[in-house]
């Protein structure tokens, strides 16, 4: 990490008269310990809770934001979590290109003959997505408040009824017909523990290249048919495929449905 | 003995009848007092906040009756300012501790504040308040960020609740807020939740040039 680039992006922490807009507003401190900078991130919930704390850190009317600013100021944050190898997330870089392309829409020179009220002001959809997502930020501040009072109040703990407890509802007799029942399935399993014998193509590939080597020759079928689960013929099968693109071995068949021969390749 | 066996079981017979029966129209002499007292044993004992139209087929009287019990009972909780309150939430009454003793109270159970839910879980949570039925894309354009944690918390929190599908491309699932949410927010029913309107003036106050 570079600690120069780190000098000219000092998004100031300091001064946040307003709202919080984030979980925490994004700091550079030094720490003591390691005399190394340490950059604090604030918690963005995602692109439009970073420009809205762009928005109230500058104190900028948000009607009228200037968006060029914000725009270079919001890519500065975005260089700055790529420098931290943080992912980006999609989100914030579909936000950026929405910027841009407002940014550049605004250079453009406005339609003289156009009556006044005509011209839409470029900046309003993102405005309203802005002013609409604070709404909804301040409803989840008043669910939090609201979530903490409920909190503080106790209702009477569970009674204990035959719904909410129904073992105790239960008779001897129920239980001794359970009993019975789980005696009698008890007899029909019977219980034997299989050790899964796991080979891996390499194995594979080796064992089979030992039996040619020895042999000189092998029947395929009879090395499938040595596989004792179906997953270790797959194995099985692939060890042929891999020593046949190497190379090592050629099959060969005398007559259409017969059988298949495994040779060595010598290599000339 | 054999007697008394009889009695028993057409008492039992009675109380199943009065349970099981659904018409209101039969009313029964229950005098204003009794009722009131009634009222608040059943609502006392009731898991989840009792509807006052169960109390009222349970005992065959008007509702209207119910309801001015309960208004006389809530009436005396507070006038005597008592440890408990009688609270309308989610559609029914609830009879619980008052939130200032809540010290006192967690002492006691030995309990700590239970679990937040995420900053991202409560406004997925606000944006599904006030917008349901809502999809996942029409959340995705008030938060500007993808929720799919969010919105599985709030699920298995059983806060909110599948409403069906959209009939648009895709056919996204709806969702909407249950009655565990009412019942965790303290909320009678969802017209108590202050408009969304006046989080506006809220927002818009802090913009100065």
């Amino acid at each position: 990490m570079e600690k120069t680039s780190l000098d000219d992006v000092e998004p100031a922490a300091e001064t946040a008269p307003t709202i919080s807009v984030a979980g925490a507003a994004p700091a550079i401190a030094p720490d003591r310990e390691t005399d190394q900078l340490r950059v604090t991130l604030g918690e963005f919930e995602g692109p439009l809770d970073l420009l809205l704390y762009l928005i109230r850190q500058d104190q900028v009317n948000i009607y009228d934001i200037p968006i060029a600013r914000i725009t270079d100021e919001y890519l500065r944050y975005l260089n700055l979590m790529q420098e931290l190898d943080l992912a980006v997330a999609g989100d914030f870089l579909v936000m950026a290109a929405q910027l841009i392309e407002l940014k550049s829409r605004m250079l453009l020179p406005r339609d003289p003959f156009a009556a006044e009220e005509e011209v839409e002001d470029p900046r309003a959809e993102l405005v309203n997505r802005l002013l609409e997502h604070e709404k909804f930020k301040a409803a989840a501040e008043m669910l939090w408040s609201r979530a903490t009072v409920e909190r503080a109040v106790f209702t009477r703990a569970e009674i204990e009824t035959d719904k909410n407890n129904p073992e105790v509802a239960v008779g001897l007799f129920d239980l001794l017909t359970v009993f019975q029942k789980i005696l009698a399935r008890h007899k029909e399993e019977v219980l034997m523990e299989i050790e899964r014998e796991e080979v891996t193509v390499a194995e594979m590939i080796e064992r089979l290249r030992n039996m040619v080597r020895s042999a000189g020759e092998l029947n395929v079928m009879k090395f499938f048919e040595q596989a004792k689960s179906r997953r270790e013929l797959v194995v099985a099968f692939l060890s042929v495929l891999e020593l046949v693109r190497l190379a090592e071995i050629s099959l060969t068949q005398r007559e259409t449905f017969g059988e298949i021969t495994a040779r060595a390749v010598n290599p000339a | 003995m054999s007697e008394q066996a009889r009695a028993a079981k057409e008492a039992e017979a009675d109380l199943a009848e009065i349970v099981e029966s659904d018409d209101i129209e039969g009313t029964r002499e229950i005098s204003p007092t009794e009722l009131k007292a009634i009222a608040e044993a059943l609502i006392f004992v009731a898991d989840d906040p009792l509807d006052p139209k169960a109390i009222a087929r349970v005992l065959r009287v008007d509702q209207s009756a119910v309801d001015d019990a309960i208004r006389s009972l809530v009436e005396e909780y507070s006038s005597r300012s008592s440890g408990l309150q009688l609270r309308e939430i989610a559609g029914g009454w609830q009879i619980s501790t008052r939130p200032e003793h809540h010290e006192h109270v967690r002492a006691y159970l030995k309990s700590k504040p239970s679990a937040k839910l995420s900053l991202a879980s409560l406004e997925t949570l606000a944006v599904i308040a006030y917008k349901q039925p809502v999809t996942v894309p029409e959340i995705l354009e008030i938060r500007g960020v993808q929720s799919p944690s969010a919105i599985k918390t709030l699920l298995d929190k059983r806060l909110i609740v599948a409403k069906g599908r959209k009939e648009t491309v895709g056919r996204p699932m709806m969702y909407g807020t249950s009655k565990e949410f009412l019942i965790q927010f303290g909320l009678k029913d969802l017209s108590e939740l202050p408009s969304i309107e006046d989080f506006q003036d809220l927002a818009g106050d802090v913009t100065n040039e």
